[in-house]
């Protein structure tokens, strides 16, 4: 029974990574339709900024301080990878839109300068983070079922990113704008949104919460320069089987692959798990080439 | 949008290939150090007197690609032992002249450069490789070459050819004794946890046969992809087993997550015993030493281990590359390989091969590890097998060895269930 919540558990704690690495995606690739096979490495810079504020806060500060660090490594993740976002896009991606094979190839070899860029500034190996001490540990709800607080601090921070998406996206002026532009853009621009600006700030935004998530995945993983091209995969798959362009969509599809990964993964093998997983995504994009929520919008006709 | 499928295609086609990518980086063990240094630290050799009589020697290590994080170091302490070699007056009067070539991480370039080596350089010897897909690579190159090859690194044995020495472990150097040492001092039930490759599962099948034997069992046996990093239903299966004891043959970054959950899922070194065979010094300074304090690890050198020939090592390497750098157990099997083609070429006293083969039969070298020597059959080396358990500062404590040097056994036919393996 233990062994069975825990499982559970395990299957929600995955699909809480997925749906942190998905959401940015979701609005690059599901919103605005870039296919930007550089956001692992999004994720990547999100990863060494911890590592980089880590080291800050070990040089500088004293030891009773360290705990914050983490705190202000995600707000740092998020800007650092904000910046080189809004930087990507007004020098690159603004200038393949429409093209999807020559933003693919593009993104591609960005990805890989990224990557060689983060080598030669870290090195080749891995680094190691070492997470602040009120993560360590875990809740003990009896002997066989203790769940990590790094597990809980994770689907928490994935709660609260969702909802600031949903905010952003419904309750804010430049949501609606971002919404707008996406769906009907000549006629946003006739109203007198620049949409320029819109385009640049959505990649931008999307590119601070693969950041967000690369910060909180050095919590449970290697932090190296190919950390991004681990979790890229399963970004998309997320995005795609969740129908592109509604948040809901994402949040269904990391649920989806999180719970059933874990599922097979404990019945079979990690290997044979991973496969039965992906041969039903093809097998669900066949019956729904839209994915789980599809979304009838003018971008899509 | 019209191209929407064609989109889609293409898409699907890049994400397979990042995920091939990403397994191949997986295999990135920890080892050490940017590409650029690498570069800087190309042929020097040749500094000290007699420039028309030296004779040039090979390497040939990944350095650049997935495997440079592993090899550059090894390469390191080649090109150390080199000079040190030539500073005391080079081999039979002669300098040695290293020729550094990339193998890039790719088996085909590999073969290449063994064979721009030996034919165009004439390099008297090759040191190199890492994976066992580059020295498979190598091997049909050198054999047709003649040439010699010094492989560092340990292996999953069930390889022998007359043109490469052996200077790593080959199984029953290290995973065999490392699982008697568990059964005796551990516990009988086993855990087999490994990356989906090679070198696990013929490790795996060798300790299978072993448990059958000397009275073990086996728990479950589980393998996750190269680059895997979600850990927690693994640990969640470990859990419902029990087992005495994981032993763990994960390669690479996965190493890293695994440790990492296990500490999170609340198992300490203390209610669980795991040994790796692939986590060395390097790979403890990428996971962090407080993740891993308390495990265990074999192998036939540590930085720790304590004889004279080491602490002169250890310090002349920290002195060449820097006080953060680390010795670890390739790095040494490296750099004792060039002394002991060395000693076997003055034996010989000649650099022609099938001489230098002759005299390297049951030589011996007073290795940073301990004293090796080379085999006169298998032209592998005895070692030493140590097990240690790696401390809060990253580096292993010493808590048993073999007492004297192994004699390697790479198709296990001292072993009465060795067969088992070999036929299959």
């Amino acid at each position: 029974m233990a062994l069975l919540l825990l499982q559970l558990f395990n299957g929600i704690s995955l699909s809480s990574i997925l749906l942190l690495i998905g959401l940015g995606l979701a609005i690059t690739f599901g919103l605005m339709n870039v296919i930007n096979m550089a956001h692992g490495e999004f994720i990547m810079i999100g990863a060494y900024m911890a590592y980089t504020i880590q080291q800050l806060f070990q040089k500088l500060l004293p030891a009773s301080a360290f705990g914050w660090y983490f705190i202000l490594s995600l707000g740092a993740a998020f800007a650092a990878a904000f910046a080189v976002g809004w930087l990507l896009e007004i020098t690159l991606i603004r200038h393949l839109y429409g093209r999807p094979l020559d933003s693919l190839l593009a993104t591609w070899g960005v990805s890989l300068v990224l990557q060689q860029l983060a080598r030669q500034l870290f090195g080749a190996p891995n680094v190691a983070v070492k997470a602040p001490e009120w993560l360590e540990g875990g809740l003990v709800l009896s002997a066989d079922l203790i769940l990590p607080y790094k597990r809980l601090f994770i689907l928490a921070l994935a709660l609260v990113c969702l909802a600031v998406i949903y905010f952003y996206q419904y309750h804010t002026r430049g949501g609606r704008r971002m919404q707008a532009v996406m769906q009907n853009r000549p006629m946003a621009s006739s109203l007198g949104i620049s949409t320029r600006r819109v385009d640049a700030q959505a990649f931008a935004f999307g590119s601070g919460m693969a950041g967000i998530a690369g910060c909180a995945l050095t919590l449970v993983g290697p932090i190296g320069p190919t950390i991004g091209t681990y979790y890229i995969v399963d970004a998309f798959m997320v995005v795609v089987l969740g129908g592109i362009g509604k948040l809901i969509g994402t949040v269904a599809g990391a649920l989806g692959i999180g719970v059933l990964n874990t599922a097979f993964e404990y019945t079979t093998s990690a290997t044979l798990g991973k496969v039965i997983v992906f041969s039903l995504i093809i097998a669900f994009l066949q019956w729904r080439p839209s994915g789980f929520v599809s979304w009838k919008a003018r971008a899509l006709d | 949008m019209r191209n929407q499928k064609g989109m889609r295609v293409m898409l699907a086609a890049c994400l397979s290939l990042t995920a091939l990518m990403a397994g191949c980086g997986a295999q990135t063990a920890g080892p050490s150090e940017s590409p650029a240094s690498a570069a800087a630290a190309s042929p020097s050799g040749t500094s000290a007197g007699g420039k028309e009589d030296a004779v040039p020697v090979g390497i040939l290590h990944s350095l650049t690609g997935t495997m440079s994080i592993s090899e550059v170091s090894v390469k390191d302490a080649e090109m150390m032992a080199i000079e040190e070699i030539n500073k005391a007056g080079g081999v039979l009067g002669k300098q040695l002249k290293p020729i550094v070539e990339d193998g890039a991480s790719d088996w085909p370039t590999f073969a290449e450069k063994t064979k721009k080596l030996l034919q165009k350089d004439k390099a008297a010897v090759i040191f190199g490789g890492w994976t066992s897909s580059s020295r498979k690579a190598v091997l049909p190159v050198v054999e047709q070459n003649k040439g010699l090859f010094f492989y560092p690194v340990q292996y999953e044995g069930l390889e022998s050819s007359p043109y490469i020495f052996y200077t790593g472990a080959t199984t029953n150097q290290q995973i065999v004794p490392a699982v008697t040492w568990l059964l005796q001092n551990k516990g009988k039930k086993f855990f087999l946890l490994g990356s989906d490759y090679v070198f696990p599962r013929t490790a795996n099948k060798i300790i299978k046969e072993q448990l059958k034997a000397e009275g073990g069992q086996l728990i479950a046996e589980e393998y996750t992809p190269l680059g895997h990093t979600d850990y927690n239903t693994i640990i969640s299966k470990i859990k419902k087993d029990k087992p005495d004891v994981i032993f763990n043959t994960l390669n690479g970054d996965s190493n890293v997550a695994f440790f990492k959950q296990l500490k999170d899922a609340g198992i300490s070194s203390k209610d669980l015993t795991t040994l790796s065979v692939s986590i060395a010094e390097e790979e403890i300074r990428g996971i962090g030493a407080s993740v891993l304090e308390g495990h265990y690890a074999a192998w036939n050198y540590f930085q720790t281990t304590d004889t004279p020939e080491n602490k002169k090592f250890v310090e002349a390497y920290k002195a060449k590359y820097g006080k953060d750098r680390v010795t670890d157990d390739p790095i040494e099997a490296g750099y004792f390989g060039v002394y002991l083609w060395a000693e076997a070429v003055k034996k010989a006293g000649s650099f022609e091969v099938e001489k230098v083969k002759a005299a390297a039969k049951e030589l011996e070298f007073q290795a940073p590890g301990g004293k090796v020597k080379i085999d006169g059959e298998n032209q592998h080396v005895y070692k030493t097998v140590r097990i240690g358990q790696v401390q809060a500062d990253g580096q292993f404590k010493e808590v048993w060895n073999s007492g004297q040097p192994v004699k390697p056994d790479p198709f296990l036919k001292t072993y009465p269930w060795g067969s088992e393996v070999t036929k299959k």
